[in-house]
């Protein structure tokens, strides 16, 4: 039974992700919009994560074995300037699709075990982080021209 | 005619604002009332023409003539045929124009050695084009950037349009009706598919029940306030509800007034679609057939109780579930929607949710039954349908390439050259590129951001960059001038020609009627130079734009907006001359189209629609694959949103919250009306509406001068203690840092100031955009002016004000 792995994939991706938005939040106080929705998304992470705690019980979370290269680094500390915040949101992008990648997994796991309740938190938790994902490639779309070609 | 030859208002219309009661009924047409304005003892007689046009100082737009004796403006008279007003003029539309008869700038300023200094236009223009090619050539058109106006003539924007979108290929264009209008468009887009009206001002007439959401009409639009009154005066008069942390004249009137808690527009207006909903108020047959997304919307309203949006927006479950009832069993329902709302964060969704209300009911494309997502300016609609505000023009979608490839066949343009790779670029965004110097090049034409943006000691640090080249048009000396490069004399209202929609997609002609002062210029005629200068041509190697008249533009526009839903394919001039047609105008509607949705198809079809939509909650695009799943097919949008909490609140430090607004006497940063003589004396300082309470507890009588400070900066203006709503404060934003009194500098008849003389300096800080902050909606990317916390203390006591009152 390896489920419990992508479980703990999940805690350590909602986590990580939190803390990355909110270090961007932090770090790009000058882009109200981006911090503002940031520190909401970390609060979003955090609920994804309080969500899981009943499965995480049942299942466990760190089984020996688990391959710690699954796990994706948050960021470091903030970059600055158009570009840093082009960046920073790109590595908010490859966290939140590590995560929104690992919703499916467990999703499908739910079903095959046919854990309803499980199938169901993912499903609500795999929204909100496609909603992340959406508003990440709206504003990096945005700002990748000026930042590419103009921004010193 | 004697109505009409009266010289003088009567009664004084600075006190009474909205003049003599002409009471009708539901169905009857509303009675005309001409309202005149002719000062220093001018007589009807002594006129020697009146030119029509219409008003341009607020976006009601109502028709009237300009009186013209000896080359000059002397007073204005209403339109008695007008559809918008009947007659009728406010105190702006009586006074206004005065302003534009003083302190005029009458030739190009230079900055040398750090002040403006008279030039000719000759050198003004090659040094705006010699800095713009430098810099396309450095950086490429992205370092350009245009903030324009509410004010222009849609001739003005269509020509910008053109220039910026297929001469430079810049997405870095908006208008100060982002700061007031963008939600309008946001919300009817997102509901219904594409910007436009859905009703007319002629629902009024006959509707049964007013909705006014966050909307002061009384002080915004006073013309439309008195239709409204006149019906309120006569046999079944409909019923009012009012949702305004403020007791205005509105309020007063209103059958239930609904004080809310600053930033909780969404939690109200989804408590009032759950309690229309559970209570079987809705139409099924209409949701089915013309709608999409009902269950949705259901599941997301269902946690907004009664009980808990009392909570949540402080208001009594009795008001809300009587307003809900007003809406759900009335059969002619009229909603309008203004800043209260749209300058609040959670704009848009709040705005549709609106929608949603008249939608669940079956509530629009009918007489009586309609919705007014109202504008802020007069010509706010022609900035949004031209492009000036960055969207591509006629409504047209960026993200399909279709639409593009139809501009780039109508200009005759590579469509690469035209920008389209993502959302044009919003104010808020170009002020923060030009901050990180990345746009260089910034022309600013008829608006003062340095008075009417958020958090205004950033926008002046801003605008103080020397890494920008800052260009600025405008009639006067402002705030903004005083930061410019290049300052460039413009002609104003009834000085050019050309023509503006206003709210109910209503289109006035304004031809010339008198000169420009000394050597000022149109906007369009500036645009055109510049363009000629910088040598813009199209693939057929004829110049761009190809037109350099008002008309010219006109027919152009005309040509861009053929089968488009803003379509005037066949409006001209001369059936323009003194009537006001609304939009769609074309072969099937000559006469132009009193009422859209009437067959309830909306623009959702995929390849019609002006945008595929946004997720109301973060802004994010709905992609073109996502819109054609759902099949709108024509059917309205249903979307909701959760409520969030606004940005900032108050806390222990600063314990108020923030509300701005306007003041019914001003527009604007007061650069026409505060040379008004009238609306000067009647409005010459800013003030700071608090509750009695909040007063009594700080120890703050009424014209005690208060400090109000928020963490950005402070302003110390005179109290008056009475209207908002406990815990809250409201504070007028026209104000800044200059004094355009007419009782300064030159005398009233001595039409023009010295160009390079400074102007005067107001004494104290006034400005409430000086307390307010950086921050806006995630789908309109309007500013949310109307939020933020801030703290009172009293600075000095009232000269009027004895001790022991203290």
């Amino acid at each position: 039974m390896h489920l419990a792995t992508y479980l703990g994939l999940l805690e350590t991706g909602c986590s990580t992700l939190a803390t990355s938005y909110r270090q961007v939040a932090d770090g790009h106080r000058d882009e109200p919009d981006v911090a503002t929705l940031c520190l909401r998304f970390a609060a979003e992470c955090d609920q994804q994560k309080a969500r899981m705690s009943p499965f995480v019980r049942t299942y466990g979370t760190h089984p020996d074995g688990e391959p710690e290269r699954l796990h994706a680094d948050g960021l470091a500390e903030a970059r600055t300037g158009g570009l840093g915040l082009l960046r920073d949101l790109h590595d908010l992008y490859l966290l939140a699709t590590n995560l929104d990648i690992s919703w499916t997994m467990v999703g499908q796991a739910a079903k095959g075990d046919r854990n309803t309740d499980l199938d169901a938190t993912v499903t609500r938790s795999a929204a909100t982080t496609e909603a992340q994902l959406k508003w990440l490639t709206t504003r990096m779309k945005a700002a990748a021209p000026q930042a590419l070609l103009v921004a010193d | 005619m004697t109505e009409i030859d009266r010289a003088t208002p009567d009664p004084d219309r600075i006190e009474d604002i909205w003049g003599a009661r002409t009471p009708y009924g539901a169905g009857e047409v509303w009675p005309g009332r001409v309202d005149t304005f002719l000062p220093d003892g001018t007589t009807a007689a002594d006129v020697d023409r009146w030119v029509p046009s219409a008003c341009l100082l607020c976006s009601n737009g109502c028709g009237l003539d300009i009186a013209v004796r000896d080359g000059a403006m002397v007073g204005v008279r209403g339109r008695a045929e007008d559809r918008v007003n009947h007659g009728r003029l406010g105190p702006k539309g009586l006074f206004g124009w005065q302003g534009q008869l003083r302190d005029r700038l009458t030739e190009p300023l230079i900055r040398r050695n750090g002040r403006l200094q008279p030039a000719s236009w000759e050198e003004a223009m090659t040094l705006i084009t010699d800095r713009s090619r430098q810099l396309l050539e450095e950086k490429g058109p992205l370092s350009h950037g245009f903030y324009t106006s509410g004010q222009l003539m849609l001739e003005e924007y269509y020509t910008l349009a053109v220039i910026g979108k297929a001469g430079l290929g810049t997405p870095h264009m908006d208008g100060n009706t982002r700061l007031c209008t963008a939600t309008a468009a946001a919300a009817l887009k997102e509901t219904f598919g594409a910007d436009g009206q859905p009703g007319s001002y002629t629902d009024l007439d006959s509707c049964d029940a007013v909705f006014h959401f966050g909307h002061n009409v009384a002080e915004t639009q006073t013309v439309l306030w008195a239709r409204m009154l006149d019906r309120l005066a006569g046999p079944n008069p409909p019923a009012h509800v009012t949702v305004d942390p403020r007791r205005t004249a509105v309020a007063r009137a209103s059958t239930v007034h609904l004080p809310v808690r600053p930033g909780t527009n969404l939690a109200l207006v989804n408590g009032l679609l759950r309690e229309v909903i559970s209570r079987g108020w809705i139409d099924h047959d209409y949701l089915d057939a013309h709608t999409v997304g009902f269950d949705e919307l259901a599941r997301t309203v269902e946690a907004y109780t009664p009980q808990h949006v009392a909570d949540l927006c402080d208001v009594t479950v009795r008001d809300l579930q009587a307003a809900a009832e007003i809406f759900g069993t009335h059969e002619r329902v009229v909603s309008t929607v203004l800043q209260g709302f749209y300058q609040a964060h959670q704009a848009t969704a709040a705005s549709v949710a609106v929608n949603n209300l008249h939608l669940v009911r079956g509530m629009l494309g009918r007489p009586g039954a309609g919705i007014l997502q109202m504008n802020g300016q007069p010509t706010a609609q022609n900035n949004r349908e031209c492009g000036a505000d960055g969207d591509l023009p006629g409504f047209r979608n960026w993200n399909n390439p279709q639409h593009v490839q139809q501009l780039a066949d109508l200009w005759d343009v590579d469509d690469s050259v035209i920008p389209h790779w993502a959302e044009p670029t919003h104010a808020m965004q170009i002020f923060r590129y030009v901050e990180q110097g990345s746009i260089g090049f910034l022309w600013v034409a008829g608006t003062n951001p340095a008075v009417s943006m958020p958090d205004l000691a950033r926008i002046r640090r801003i605008l103080a960059q020397d890494s920008v080249f800052l260009v600025v048009t405008d009639a006067y000396r402002t705030e903004t001038t005083e930061f410019a490069d290049v300052v460039l004399p413009a002609a104003l209202w009834g000085e050019k020609t050309g023509t503006y929609t206003n709210v109910d997609r209503t289109v006035h002609l304004s031809e010339q009627a008198v000169a420009p002062p000394g050597q000022a210029r149109s906007d369009l005629d500036i645009w055109v130079e510049y363009a000629r200068r910088m040598g813009f041509r199209n693939r057929s190697g004829q110049p761009l734009p190809t037109w350099d008249t008002a008309e010219g533009a006109f027919d152009g526009w005309r040509d861009c907006s053929r089968g488009r839903p803003c379509d005037y394919s066949a409006m001209t001039y001369d059936q323009l001359r003194g009537r006001g047609i609304q939009w769609p105008c074309n072969d099937e509607h000559p006469d132009g189209t009193e009422r859209i949705y009437t067959d309830h198809q909306f623009h959702t079809f995929d390849d019609d629609c002006e945008t595929y939509g946004h997720d109301l909650a973060t802004g994010a695009a709905v992609t073109p694959v996502e819109h054609r799943a759902v099949r709108y097919d024509g059917r309205a949008r249903l979307k909701a949103a959760a409520w969030t909490p606004p940005p900032e609140n108050p806390d222990g430090s600063y314990p108020l919250h923030l509300n701005t607004g306007r003041t019914v006497y001003q527009f604007h940063t007061r650069t026409k009306t505060g040379r008004a003589p009238e609306l000067a004396a009647a409005a010459p300082d800013a003030w700071v509406e608090l509750a009695p309470e909040d007063a009594a507890e700080h120890h703050i009588a009424d014209g005690d001068l208060v400090r109000v400070e928020s963490v950005r900066g402070h302003v110390e203006v005179p109290a008056r203690c009475t209207g908002t709503k406990p815990g809250s404060v409201f504070l007028p934003f026209h104000y800044g840092t200059l004094d355009p009194s007419p009782s300064n500098g030159a005398d009233a008849k001595d039409d023009v100031a010295e160009d390079s003389a400074d102007p005067s300096t107001s004494e104290r800080p006034h400005a409430a955009n000086e307390l307010t902050m950086t921050a806006w909606d995630p789908v309109s990317k309007q500013p949310t002016f109307k939020s933020g916390a801030v703290r009172i203390t009293r600075v000095d006591q009232s000269p009027t004000r004895t001790r022991e009152e203290d």
